[in-house]
């Protein structure tokens, strides 16, 4: 996985190494050949995450699935005219969507917004194991990808490539055409952040493991997380919205305070 | 004039008159004034200004707001300097910042961290400089609306105010070379959309682009450029204008609202020593030390967080700074499809019709003190401050003036507003887009309508006094509500305006009616049609008569 | 500025207004009328509670002298800031605490200075206010008179207007003297022609497409449906002027579906299974043009949101913009990467009056 990674990374990459079949392939063969301890304890967590599933969670979800949305994705999955289908969306999509409550969807508008959670994780993984069962797809990524322990730097670099032009640079959401935004990112648990990368929701582009390695993606992580941890050193951060709130602060406040003190000046004292 | 000569005296002959009482400071004061004055006359400038009169209202005091943002700007600009870096070299950072470790970037970019996270104060002074500036612009923003609104730049003071234009067109410039210098994303993706605008001009636009950049942006020269621009070349320019304007300002005196006891022909107020002083130095104090709480607790160009300019990335919401916001906002409001290929050269009219329509909006600014002094005709020296409800059309004209340039203010910030109201991109800017036709028309009239309404009841109270609220039954048994007549002091502040009729066509001296004269005699009537003359005496003796 | 004769009057209770005699300057269509109201004189004096009470005033003295105590503490308090609060390398709460710390101590340092003076200004100097005679702006008759005495015998002692010759050479050395500081702008430029770098990108016949800022090669399989790519010619990141190239060549990859692409007859060829190129620089004033919706096929610039369709050969759809993104033609080598069939067919970025 070490290796696959780095080969993304550089630019002197040999070309023609990576066998142009399914990621999943890839990722097994990268960890067979590197093998050593780091790898085998991340082949352990991905197995974990895998061998969890069972039978039995795969039927709760089918049952949870056929209560709560069926009615626009289908009993199958298959999709329906209120909703697309569920096929290949892989555990990461189902996981992401419920996990933030943007599924099932309150009402229809431009876009589907976080909300609280209609779901205990225990229920979303019983769920994302249906929709996963039923057809190959994207899976719940691994903790390692997760502890904002990577390169902040280059992390920061791919958000800005990336993310900034939609997220803005500090995560702080934007505008999309026509009423769609792209959400704030403070607060949004890391996987969340991962899964949405990988199976790009809504009107996301996708960025799968292979336009962005998971050590990359790891990396944006750190980066979010170093956002996160690290209040902005020059104090309060008007929300991140750059000239606009400080154009907005500067006028209300800052002149604000300036005109009370003239007026503080010119009254006669009592 | 008795302060001057007691002052004066000791300094000239030093112990002769003081010193059989005075004491060892007072010696020494005398001693040092005696030095200098024997080298510089400086007497005679203490005894010119020193009891100079300075009227005292709130309001007079926001050029002052902006006098003392510049000084605050000149102190922690000098500081900056110091460890600034003016180059577009790359160099790779090593400074504290975590995320930006180990990252190509210029030197200008990479000192500017270093001032940030490595110099102890150095962010302090980066923001409370940044404050500043934003606030700079601000005030004199304000301070015009003032003085526009209360019509002080009627003569003597049109010049004074084509200065003071210069100043704030030389603030924006001044903010917006320093806004670049720090080379970051936000401001590359600035210097970015310029290089565009300046390429679509006609003609000389890809020329003027080469030669701003030294060849294809953004090349390695355009940040020393604007280094020297910001902190050599502008500053002198303004400098000097300010101090034009401040002579200006002492040779004219400063205007007074009407009030009793102040006349066009004198000034009322605080002399300059001591109690101006102290209030105008206290002030600035006051003014240094919010800009710097400000710098202390609220972040101002996280340029960390914006990272080095790449011209690949762009950040959502990429704005520049405030003042700078009004010509974003016209670029965004531009309708679609407005670029032409015509005798296989580009016309970017979708560039050039706000550039024009820009210039056309600064320019009737600086220019309309002499419109309205061609519409009245009026040649008489003003040094009353009108209270803006006392020129109806002229304060229409500001508020339409304001509400166009907010239209492209808050166009500007198009896609925080959809965001943050949860409406759409699209829907902000057509609603715009018609605003900044139906906008400034409304404000015209709404206003126009509040001041009259304001007018007639000031003439209401000044000549029935106010509505007391008692009621008393006649003798006849008739019920009348008491009025308590206003005192004299205050019925003058009401009453004490200037009226003006609009202007009669007639022929002059060859029997001809020219056309200037015509357009002349249809802009006065459009500003004086609706007008509330104030009250006379003979009004309200009319009034006295019929009511008793 | 002529004030010798300023009559310092303290505004003593309803002292007439002294009455200079003006100039008559034309009041143009103001109207006056005979029977305006007469400006009343100033309002008697109310003194102040520090004027009155003695105990007022001592409390006031105090409270002045107390703020610039206060002021003192706050410098000294900032100082001892500037060495309690170090930066330590890579902790940012350390940055954070001797900005607010240091910024704090400044601050007291200069409110208690100000406040102090402003609050002593207001209280226990002299409350009443004063009066100054204005003057005409316009110099004395006399002193314009000597004025123009001053100018005529300037020109009768130098000749200027007698010597015509000798003025107008002189006005034409004067227009013809700062001439060369404008030629000597031209360098501030290269010599070359701006128009041939405008028109040429790094793009060409089968330079790779790889990714920004990695430098990784991409194959057409990478790329998922609804994925979109950042992307540079390959060698770029070598350069030593990579960000002028950067700035012309940014590319922007998308993966539709190839049925959702409208495609122009001529450029059917320019795209691979429904992998597009297009360049990623704003047509209008230059932005990078980089928020694609994969469900709308909708590419948004976030300075002056421009919209462009991916599905229609990225026509301009709403915003300033009036050009299509240019289309970069693409296809893959043989080992499965994507590499450009040719260079731009047309400028990138925004317009310029040479373009055509």
């Amino acid at each position: 996985m070490r290796q696959l990674s780095s080969k993304n990374r550089t630019a002197s990459a040999r070309p023609g190494r990576r066998s142009p079949l399914a990621t999943v392939a890839l990722i097994i063969v990268g960890l067979m050949t590197t093998g050593g301890a780091y790898a085998m304890f991340s082949s352990t967590a991905a197995a974990e995450t895998t061998t969890a599933v069972t039978q039995s969670m795969v039927e709760d979800g089918q049952k949870l699935f056929a209560a709560n949305c069926a009615t626009c994705h289908g009993l199958d999955a298959e999709g329906t005219k209120a909703g697309p289908s569920l096929y290949g969306v892989g555990a990461a999509s189902v996981h992401f969507q419920v996990g933030t409550g943007r599924m099932p969807l309150a009402a229809n508008g431009p876009q589907a917004p976080d909300k609280p959670a209609q779901f205990t994780e225990e229920q979303t993984l019983a769920m994302a194991a249906y929709v996963a069962s039923l057809a190959p797809g994207p899976d719940i990524p691994s903790e390692e990808y997760l502890q904002g322990d990577g390169d902040a730097t280059l992390g920061a670099e791919l958000f800005r490539i990336n993310c900034a032009m939609c997220h803005n640079v500090a995560g702080a959401g934007g505008a999309l055409t026509e009423g769609k935004y792209a959400p704030s990112l403070s607060g949004v648990e890391s996987v969340h952040v991962y899964e949405a990368m990988v199976t790009g929701p809504q009107n996301m582009p996708v960025f799968n493991d292979l336009t962005i390695s998971p050590e990359e993606k790891a990396d944006i992580i750190t980066y979010l997380k170093y956002l996160e941890e690290n209040p902005s050193p020059g104090g309060f951060d008007l929300g991140n919205l750059g000239p606009v709130s400080e154009g907005l602060f500067a006028w209300i406040f800052g002149l604000g305070a300036m005109v009370a003190v003239t007026i503080w000046i010119a009254a006669k004292a009592s | 004039m008795t302060t001057a000569d007691t002052t004066d005296r000791p300094a000239a002959v030093p112990g002769a008159v003081a010193a059989p009482v005075a004491s060892r400071g007072q010696r020494f004061t005398g001693a040092a004034a005696n030095y200098i004055d024997e080298r510089t006359s400086i007497s005679g400038a203490v005894r010119e200004l020193g009891r100079k009169v300075f009227p005292d209202h709130w309001s007079f005091m926001l050029g002052e707001v902006a006098l003392y943002s510049f000084v605050v700007i000149l102190l922690t600009g000098t500081f900056l300097t110091f460890f600034y870096d003016p180059s577009m070299t790359e160099v790779e950072y090593d400074g504290s910042y975590v995320p930006l470790k180990g990252l190509e970037m210029s030197a200008a970019m990479a000192s500017s961290l270093d001032i940030s996270f490595d110099v102890r104060g150095g962010l302090l002074m980066r923001q409370v400089h940044h404050w500043a500036a934003l606030l700079f612009v601000a005030s004199i923003g304000l301070h015009m609306l003032r003085v526009f609104f209360t019509g002080a730049f009627r003569k003597p003071r049109e010049i004074n105010w084509v200065i003071g234009f210069v100043l704030f067109i030389l603030a924006m410039a001044e903010g917006f070379t320093g806004y670049s210098l720090p080379d970051d994303l936000l401001s590359g993706n600035g210097l970015r959309i310029i290089d565009g605008m300046v390429k679509g001009l006609p003609l000389i636009g890809t020329w003027i682009s080469w030669l701003l950049f030294d060849g294809e942006f953004p090349g390695t020269a355009v940040i020393p450029r604007l280094f020297t621009l910001h902190i050599l070349l502008l500053p002198a320019i303004l400098v000097a204008a300010l101090g034009v304007h401040m002579l200006l300002l002492i040779i004219n005196k400063h205007t007074q609202f009407a009030g009793p006891g102040r006349t066009n022909e004198n000034v009322v107020g605080i002399p300059i020593m001591p109690t101006f002083a102290a209030k105008g130095g206290g002030f600035f104090f006051i003014v240094f030390g919010i800009l710097t709480l400000m710098g202390a607790f609220f972040t101002i160009n996280p340029i960390w967080a914006y990272g080095p300019y790449d011209p690949s990335p762009v950040s959502a919401g990429t704005q520049p700074d405030w003042y700078i916001g009004f010509a974003d906002g016209a670029l965004r409001l531009v309708p679609p499809g407005l670029e032409f290929v015509l005798f296989d050269r580009t016309f970017s009219f979708n560039i050039i019709l706000p550039v024009i329509v820009l210039t056309g909006f600064i320019a009737l600014i600086a220019v309309y003190p002499f419109i309205e002094a061609w519409v009245t005709g009026d040649k008489r020296e003003h040094h009353i401050a009108e209270r803006p409800r006392n020129s109806p059309t002229r304060t229409s004209i500001g508020a339409a003036g304001i509400t166009f340039y907010m239209v492209l203010f808050v166009a500007a910030s198009s896609d925080l507003i959809a965001t943050h109201f949860g409406l759409s991109i699209e829907g902000v800017i057509h609603t715009m887009q018609a605003l900044f036709f139906i906008g400034p028309v409304a404000a015209f009239f709404l206003t126009k309508r509040i001041c009259l309404g304001l007018q007639k009841k000031d003439r209401e109270i000044a000549l029935h006094g106010i509505e007391s609220g008692r009621i008393v039954r006649l003798p006849g048994g008739e019920y009348i509500e008491v009025h308590e007549q206003l005192d004299d002091y205050e019925r003058w502040r009401l009453v004490s305006y200037l009226d003006y009729k609009p202007l009669m066509i007639r022929p002059d001296h060859r029997g001809r009616i020219t056309l200037a004269q015509r357009a002349r005699a249809a802009v006065s009537s459009w500003f004086f049609e609706d007008r509330i003359s104030p009250p006379t005496t003979t009004e309200v003796e009319r009034q006295h008569a019929g009511q008793h | 500025m002529a004030q010798h004769d300023t009559g310092e009057t303290p505004a003593v209770a309803g002292s007439a207004v002294e009455k200079s005699e003006p100039r008559r300057d034309h009041p143009g269509t103001a109207v006056e009328v005979s029977d305006a109201f007469v400006n009343p004189g100033l309002p008697p004096h109310r003194p102040r509670v520090t004027d009155l009470d003695p105990k007022k005033d001592a409390q006031a003295e105090r409270r002045v002298y107390t703020l610039f105590y206060i002021s003192i503490i706050g410098s000294v308090l900032a100082i001892a800031a500037y060495g309690a609060f170090p930066l330590e390398e890579g902790n940012m709460s350390s940055v954070r605490m001797n900005n607010a710390f240091l910024g704090l101590g400044i601050a007291l340092g200069l409110l208690g200075i100000g406040v102090g003076a402003v609050y002593w200004a207001k209280t226990l100097m002299r409350g009443d206010e004063i009066v100054e005679l204005r003057h005409p702006t316009r110099g004395t008759d006399t002193t314009r008179a000597r004025a123009v005495e001053v100018f005529t015998l300037g020109n009768e002692e130098s000749g200027i207007g007698r010597r015509t010759l000798i003025r107008n050479t002189l006005i034409g050395a004067l227009i013809a003297t700062p001439l060369p500081a404008i030629v000597l702008f031209r360098d501030l430029g290269p010599t070359s022609d701006p128009v041939e770098a405008l028109e040429t990108t790094l793009w060409e016949k089968n330079v790779r497409l790889v990714q920004d800022p990695t430098g990784a090669p991409i194959r057409a399989s990478d790329l998922t449906l609804g994925s979109v790519v950042h992307v540079i010619p390959e060698g770029l990141n070598e350069l030593a002027h990579k960000l002028e190239e950067k700035a012309k060549a940014a590319v922007l990859l998308m993966r539709l579906k190839p049925e959702d692409l409208n495609e122009l007859p001529e450029r059917e060829s320019w795209s691979y299974e429904g992998i597009v190129a297009y360049s990623k620089i704003c047509t209008h004033v230059g932005c990078p043009v980089a928020l694609y919706e994969q469900q709308t096929h909708h590419l948004l610039c976030p300075c002056h949101q421009s919209t462009f369709d991916v599905t229609n050969h990225c026509e301009v759809i709403f915003g300033p913009a009036k050009r299509p993104l240019p289309q970069l033609p693409i296809t893959v080598d043989a080992d499965g990467y994507l590499i450009a069939q040719s260079g731009f067919h047309e400028p990138v970025g925004p317009s310029y009056w040479e373009r055509s």
